[in-house]
């Protein structure tokens, strides 16, 4: 049987006070960034609303909201989640599927609902 | 990686002998696991993508999560997005501490992984009480009152926009929720082994860091329902 509780494998198995010290700093750099990002995100979200802003900076604001969401996703999982310490090949097996199966989901609905959207409007 | 190499034993090698991508067997499929429940997030957020686009505009708007959003716990103030915000924060920083946790595993040191790993359970308390006081609010709808049923916010009637709007809120903050509750639960019998010194005895706390990938899941979970859901 495979006994689970004594495999280790991690690549900071174990380190010392001085170690230690550096992962922490790099924690706190990422706790900072995350926040700042929210409060970023709340705050053009409550300033700069659909409501008053034009369509093309609505759509400019949207872009921007995927791309802070990507950079705070990127934070946790590579560096609170220490997939950016793995094993390469573990990295992109558990990454590269994800996100070409995402990808081509996001693209097939949006394509599909804004035909939805426009037959709808057609016929009502 | 000789050195990982090292504390490798017939009894901790896979069944080939070896053990793939250098990690151990529970970690990996801790790891197949949460790319198996994003793939079901993923297509939550997707599919809320998908009705919101189809919506007609013949039909109700979709509704702005600012507008919807605004009420704060025990005062009247017109506050948009900020209680969410809070909540985002809270997932964070609870986040924050289960790494901590992890690091202080790294180092041996119980009493900090005692310490972080309580501070995890409390962030995560506070985010499912928030979030029972975000669906109560949500379910009176604009005049604060739930017991006026006929104006509440349900699964078959929605006083902000159309239905599937708060469908949406229901099935994606719910199912959420949930993970958040198992994680609490997770991590409170890991702090409890923890507290018994079994991690200590065995030598490594490799558990802490597992339900800890977990406990950053539910985090990066709600980073894109925040984002999907509330700003977008």
């Amino acid at each position: 049987m495979v006994r689970d509780d004594i495999v280790e494998y991690s690549l900071d198995y174990h380190h010392n006070e001085e170690q230690g010290k550096k992962v922490r700093k790099k924690i706190y750099f990422v706790t900072v960034l995350l926040s700042v990002v929210t409060i970023v995100e709340v705050l053009v979200g409550i300033y700069w609303s659909k409501t008053v802003v034009s369509p093309g900076v609505w759509t400019a604001i949207k872009v921007g909201y995927l791309v802070l969401t990507i950079v705070k996703a990127g934070y946790i999982v590579l560096v609170f989640m220490h997939l950016g310490d793995e094993q390469k090949s573990l990295k992109y097996m558990i990454l590269a599927p994800y996100v070409l199966f995402i990808l081509y989901l996001f693209f097939i609905l949006a394509t599909e609902a804004s035909y939805i959207h426009n037959i709808w409007n057609t016929f009502h | 990686m000789s050195a990982a190499n090292a504390h490798v034993d017939s009894a901790t090698a896979w069944g080939g002998k070896t053990s793939p991508f250098k990690v151990s067997y529970g970690k990996l499929m801790m790891w197949f696991f949460l790319v198996s429940d994003a793939l079901t997030f993923g297509g939550l957020l997707s599919s809320l993508g998908f009705a919101k686009y189809a919506n007609p505009e013949t039909s109700l708007d979709w509704p702005l999560g600012e507008a919807v959003f605004t009420h704060l716990p025990f005062t009247h103030m017109h506050a948009p997005l900020i209680y969410v915000a809070f909540m985002t924060f809270i997932l964070i920083v609870s986040s924050v501490t289960m790494v901590l946790a992890v690091e202080a595993g790294h180092r041996m040191d119980k009493k900090a992984v005692i310490k972080w790993l309580a501070l995890t359970v409390v962030g995560g308390l506070i985010f499912l009480l928030s979030q029972v006081w975000e669906w109560k609010t949500f379910i009176a709808g604009p005049d604060g009152r739930i017991e006026t049923w006929f104006d509440n916010s349900t699964l078959q009637h929605n006083v902000y926009g159309p239905t599937l709007y708060s469908n949406f809120f229901f099935f994606v903050t719910g199912f959420h929720g949930f993970h958040v509750f198992t994680g609490v639960l997770f991590n409170l019998l890991v702090l409890r082994q923890v507290m018994r010194g079994v991690y200590h005895k065995r030598g490594h706390y490799e558990m802490v860091e597992k339900v800890g990938l977990y406990w950053h899941f539910v985090d990066l979970v709600w980073v894109f329902v925040f984002t999907f859901y509330y700003l977008i």
